[in-house]
């Protein structure tokens, strides 16, 4: 078999290409849709003969679309991602680094979080009927309402930088994770249980020899939903801080001069660290349910 | 109900031990009236249809549930005290081992938890694996091992503890008949080498009469003890002993009980 032919026939690479290939297609046609009102409005005015092949090669090519055009974001995405410094304050690599930092920092507190509260739930009975009500609450306000709120309220009482906008992250990071730990450490069989109460074993001891080890794999399940709304909360606290700088920052930038190709490639840059971001803990993922299982191999 | 028990050298003791469950449709009388004194030595049965609380029995052996009314003592104390003091090595219907932990591992877990030396652990943990046959399979992670392995790693584990008394729930039910054949065997000639007083829950007829010097036999709703039958076979028996003329009388004699105590063509 040749190289070609093993990547076509094996694994997910065929039906990605298919999809990234359709994607491409169907922005290119809605560029020139919605950038046409705009063109033949400039035809008209101008008395210009034009066709469909005319329209769209003008779409594709505007300075100021209301679509920008793949390759236009492609254009942007080299010029502030490769050509830039990082330290440049026009780089988008800079940007993503503050806000990759705010993210990791609050998916750190959030997991911690989400962890210590799932215990407190687990462990007593007061919290399990008080709390969860409270988190499920807590995540029915919009986040992009909240946000400025935080950012106001510490920075009152001098906090500010990355702090507020992990504590946003944190705010969106701990509630799949308290889900998930208390699943998890409920999960142990009743016969589990039953064991460690014939060996008379302690609360900690069962903590930490059964229930912590057998809540792994809902921990990760969480996880990953959690680095991805970890993201989003960096970049949703970016906004209302709009001068410090990260994604959020460039979105705003972007839609305050209308400049609509800076967001889309602030939006892929954004999509892009969040795939890293769930890679990694993928891969995590796969290594401890191994090492849990083991060694032996897990489907996730 | 209290009244002074002597308990004397019995290593289990129950006198009218009754537990009551309070479920949604009244009270259920799981067991109900149960006097019963096992001798140390002894490897008794406790055999009956499915609901007739043979393993409810032995979980209020072992402190896993709580009767409701009479007395019962274990190694002359409460189930409590004696579960606290790690009277006994308990053996479940599944293997109920952790997938994360090696073979060695997981034998080791109780004595981890009882906080016994590293040392006499490793010693432990070979000695036993090496009793149930399983030396060389150490490193062995759970789902590398048969069902049949796998519970005699879980009987290893429970004897690593060095209980004088071994309760085991149906540990062979899961099963083939050839591997449960050989494991009866094997379970017999530990019992003899140890000397240990062994309660096991079966509702295999054969199961019970081959390993047992007692069979008690019980009966559902409510749970009691219909007959309670000495197997005087000779300790050391091999598994043809199910053809030999007292075998057969005595399966007939517990089958006979279980056919008395069966109360659902009544139903």
């Amino acid at each position: 078999m040749t190289m070609i032919d093993r990547l076509l026939h094996q694994g997910a690479f065929l039906p990605v290409l298919t999809v990234v290939a359709s994607l491409i297609v169907i922005w290119y046609a809605g560029a020139v849709y919605l950038n046409s009102t705009q063109l033949i409005d400039r035809y008209q005015k101008k008395g210009v003969d034009w066709d469909i092949s005319r329209l769209a090669q003008d779409a594709w090519k505007m300075e100021r679309p209301v679509l920008p055009a793949p390759h236009q974001v492609g254009v942007e995405l080299k010029k502030t991602v490769l050509d830039k410094r990082v330290t440049s304050k026009r780089s988008l690599v800079y940007h993503a680094g503050i806000t990759l930092s705010s993210s990791l920092l609050g998916f750190a507190l959030g997991t911690l979080l989400g962890i210590a509260l799932a215990i407190g739930i687990v462990y007593v009975t007061t919290l399990d009927r008080s709390l969860m009500p409270w988190i499920i609450a807590s995540q029915t306000v919009p986040i992009l309402a909240l946000a400025p709120m935080i950012i106001v309220v510490l920075g009152s009482i001098g906090i500010t930088g990355l702090f507020p906008k992990s504590v946003i992250s944190m705010y969106l990071c701990f509630f799949p994770v308290v889900v998930g730990m208390v699943k998890g450490l409920r999960s142990p069989e009743p016969i589990l249980i039953d064991q460690m109460r014939t060996y008379s074993a302690s609360s900690a001891q069962v903590f930490f020899k059964l229930r912590l080890p057998a809540s792994i794999p809902f921990l990760f399940a969480s996880l990953k939903v959690a680095i991805a709304l970890s993201v989003v909360g960096a970049i949703v606290a970016e906004l209302p801080t709009g001068g410090q700088g990260g994604l959020g920052a460039r979105l705003l930038t972007g839609s305050y001069y209308g400049q609509i190709t800076m967001i889309w490639s602030a939006l892929i840059v954004a999509s892009v660290v969040s795939a890293l971001l769930v890679t990694v803990v993928g891969r995590l993922e796969r290594i401890a349910l191994r090492k849990l299982n083991g060694g032996q191999a897990v489907a996730v | 109900m209290t009244q002074t028990v002597h308990t004397g050298s019995a290593v289990v003791h129950t006198a009218n031990l009754s537990l009551e469950f309070n479920t949604d449709d009244g009270p259920v009388h799981a067991l109900s009236n149960i006097d019963l004194d096992i001798a140390p030595g002894e490897f008794i049965s406790l055999i009956g249809p499915s609901g007739c609380g043979k393993t409810t029995l032995l979980r209020v052996i072992a402190d896993l549930e709580t009767h409701t009314g009479g007395e019962i003592e274990v190694n002359g104390v409460s189930p409590r005290e004696a579960r606290e003091s790690r009277a006994y090595g308990y053996v479940f219907q599944a293997p109920a081992l952790y997938p994360w932990r090696t073979v060695r591992r997981n034998v080791m877990l109780p004595l981890e938890i009882m906080g016994v030396s590293r040392q006499e652990r490793e010693a432990r943990c070979a000695q036993y694996l090496d009793l149930v046959n399983l030396d060389g399979f150490e490193k062995k992670y759970p789902w590398q091992l048969s069902g049949g392995m796998q519970q005699r790693v879980s009987i290893a584990r429970a004897l690593s503890v060095e209980p004088e008394l071994l309760l085991m729930d149906e540990p062979f039910g899961a099963l083939d008949e050839i591997t449960r054949d050989h494991l009866n065997q094997q379970l017999l000639e530990l019992w003899r080498k140890t000397g240990k007083t062994v309660v096991f829950v079966t509702h295999s007829i054969p199961e019970a009469v081959f390993l047992s010097s007692r069979v008690v036999v019980m009966s559902p709703r409510p749970g009691r003890v219909i007959d309670d039958i000495s197997c005087n076979l000779p300790r050391e028996r091999a598994l043809d002993i199910r053809e030999t003329p007292e075998f057969l009388e005595i399966a007939h004699r517990v089958r006979e009980g279980l056919k008395a105590g069966h109360s659902y063509d009544d139903d």
